[in-house]
C-alpha cells in the first residue's frame, strides 16, 4: 500500500512536507483536502485524524499528524540523507531549537499576516483594521530579525553549510506572507540571499510547482464565493483573530 | 566541562527540563533565575540565549533553548531509558507528534488562563476582558478534549505503556492554570487517573517540588509589589492583551 499523504498546498506545514518527499523521490499518493470548502471538518477526513488539520501521513494502519513529526518520520523511515536531520548530536539540536520556536513565532505571525491580508477580507468583505494589521505585520518583522540574528547569522543555512529540515520549514513559512503581496524578503538582502540557496537546494521548478496556490491567492474570494464556505466556519475563523 | 541550566520553576518549559535531569540523575549547575526580575533581557543573558526566554542550557561551549530540543539532546547524550524518547520510529513520531501539537494548543490557552485569570488582574492590577479568559478556558478545555480523545485515549501513557516526554510536557502544561487556581481535574476522572500515574512514575516529591512555585503563586500574588512587574508590564500587556 503506497503512503498517503492529505495535504492542501496553501497550507505552510503541507508544503514542506511535500517538498520533502518531492526532493527525496519519496513515492506517495496525494490526498487532497480542499482547506477553503471546509474539508477538514467533514465525516471522510475525521476518520483520518479528529485533530481535522493538514498535513496527514497514513502509512498503512500508521496515521501520523504534525509536519515536523511527519518529516522526522520520514527522514529517518527513508534514510534521507543525514544533512536533513544529522546525526550528529549538536547539529540535531540545532535543528529541534528552531522546529520548536517556529511555532510560535515565525509560523504564528506569517500565518496571521497571511489571514489579514488575504482571507478575513475575501470572508468579511471589510479590511482588518490597521492597528491590527500593523501589530501582526510588526511581530512578523521582530520574529524575522530574530531569524536573521540568531537562527541564521552568517552562515549559509540554519546549521551551517547545508540545508536541512530547518531551513524548509523556515522557507514555507515565509512565503506565507508573500502570497498576500508582502515580500518579506525585499530590503532584507542576508534573508533574500538565503531563499535563493534554499531555493536552488530545493530545485526551483519543485519549489514553484509546491509554491504556486499560495502565489495566487487573490483569487481566494472568487474560490471562497463559489464554494459558499460553511458559516461555521467563517465564525471560527472571525473567532481565531479576536 | 560542567552543563549550566537556567531556570525558573514558574515557567513551564523550566519544570519538565528540572524534572527530566532530576528524575535521570544527570548533573547539572542550577542558574535560578527570577523572569518577573526581568535577567532574561540583560546583557549577560544574551550571551547564553539571545531568544530572551527560559529553559537554555550551556554544556560546555554549547548554548542551546528550547525545551524540547534540551531534552532531547540530554536524553541522546545521557542515554537515558529509552521510553522517555524511544528508539522505535512510530513510538518516537507520537512522541513527536504531542510535542509539535502542545505548542499552540494546551501551552498557549493553559498560560493564558494563568495570565489573564491571576497575574494580570491580581500582580499587575489591569483588568482584563471577561471574553478573553473566557475564549482561553473555551480554548482550553477544547484542548483537553483533544488530548483524551487523541492523544491519551484508552492507554496509561500517551505512547502506550510506558511515560515518555510527551507526558512530562503535557503534565507541566496543565499544572499552570492550576497555579491561578482553575481546578483542570476536576470532572476529569480520566485525566486525573493520568495525572496520578505520571506523578507517581516521576516521583511524588520531584513532581511536588517543581510545582511549588506555580501553586504558591496566588498566595504570594498577594503580596507582590505591583511595581515588581514593571519592567515587563508593557510586554506583557501588549502580547496578552492586544
Amino acid at each position: 500500500m503506497p503512503l498517503e499523504l492529505y495535504l492542501d498546498l496553501h497550507s505552510q506545514p503541507c508544503r514542506s512536507v511535500f517538498l520533502f518527499a518531492k526532493i527525496n523521490k519519496i513515492p506517495f499518493e496525494f490526498k487532497s483536502v480542499d482547506l477553503s470548502a471546509g474539508e477538514q471538518y467533514g465525516a471522510e477526513f475525521g476518520k483520518v485524524s479528529i485533530i481535522r488539520k493538514v498535513p496527514v501521513l497514513k502509512d498503512g494502519d500508521f496515521i501520523l499528524t504534525e509536519s515536523t513529526a511527519i518529516l522526522q518520520y520520514l527522514a529517518a523511515n527513508h534514510h534521507t540523507p543525514d544533512h536533513w536531520y544529522p546525526a550528529d548530536l549538536q547539529k540535531r539540536a540545532r535543528v529541534d531549537e528552531f522546529l520548536s520556536w517556529q511555532h510560535s513565532n515565525i509560523r504564528t505571525h506569517g500565518s496571521k499576516v497571511f489571514w489579514f491580508r488575504g482571507v478575513i477580507p475575501a470572508i468579511t468583505g471589510a479590511p482588518v483594521p490597521k492597528e491590527k494589521m500593523d501589530a501582526a505585520v510588526e511581530d512578523l518583522n521582530v520574529s524575522l530579525k530574530t531569524f536573521e540574528d540568531k537562527f541564521l547569522q552568517s552562515r549559509p543555512f540554519i546549521i551551517g553549510e547545508k540545508i536541512s529540515l530547518a531551513d524548509l520549514v523556515a522557507i514555507v513559512e515565509m512565503m506565507q506572507p508573500v502570497g498576500t503581496g508582502l515580500d518579506v524578503f525585499q530590503d532584507r538582502p542576508a534573508l533574500n540571499a538565503w531563499r535563493d540557496r534554499v531555493k536552488k537546494e530545493i530545485g526551483v521548478e519543485v519549489f514553484d510547482e509546491a509554491h504556486e496556490v499560495i502565489m495566487n491567492v487573490d483569487t481566494l474570494p472568487q474560490t471562497f464565493e463559489n464554494k459558499g464556505l460553511p458559516e461555521f466556519l467563517k465564525l471560527k475563523i472571525q473567532k481565531m483573530f479576536n | 566541562m560542567s552543563l549550566e541550566i537556567y531556570l525558573d520553576l514558574f515557567s513551564q518549559p523550566c519544570r519538565s527540563v528540572y524534572i527530566f535531569t532530576k528524575k535521570n540523575n544527570i548533573q547539572f549547575d542550577h542558574k535560578k533565575i527570577t523572569l518577573f526580575d526581568g535577567y532574561q533581557y540583560g546583557e549577560e543573558y544574551g550571551k547564553i540565549n539571545l531568544l530572551r526566554k527560559l529553559p537554555a542550557i550551556k554544556d560546555g561551549d554549547f548554548c542551546l533553548a528550547e525545551s524540547i530540543a534540551i531534552m532531547m539532546y540530554l536524553a541522546e547524550k545521557f542515554h537515558t531509558p529509552d521510553h522517555w524518547y524511544p528508539a522505535d520510529l512510530q513510538k518516537r513520531a507520537r512522541v513527536n507528534e504531542y510535542l509539535s501539537w502542545q505548542h499552540t494548543a494546551i501551552r498557549t490557552h493553559g498560560s493564558r488562563i494563568l495570565w489573564f485569570k491571576l497575574l494580570i488582574p491580581k500582580a499587575m492590577g489591569v483588568e482584563v476582558p471577561k471574553e478573553k479568559l473566557d475564549n482561553a478556558v473555551e480554548s482550553f478545555d477544547g484542548s483537553l478534549k483533544l488530548f483524551e480523545e487523541k492523544f491519551l485515549q484508552g492507554k496509561p501513557f500517551i505512547v502506550g505503556d510506558q511515560i515518555s516526554l510527551a507526558d512530562l510536557v503535557a503534565i507541566v502544561e496543565i499544572m499552570q492554570p492550576v497555579g491561578a487556581g482553575m481546578d483542570v481535574f476536576e470532572n476529569r476522572p480520566k485525566l486525573k487517573a493520568w495525572k496520578d500515574r505520571v506523578r507517581e512514575e516521576i516521583g511524588a516529591e520531584l513532581f511536588d517540588e517543581a510545582h511549588q512555585t506555580i501553586l504558591s503563586l496566588q498566595e504570594e500574588v498577594k503580596t507582590m509589589d505591583p511595581k515588581k512587574m514593571e519592567p515587563l508590564r508593557s510586554k506583557i500587556l501588549k502580547y496578552f492583551l492586544s
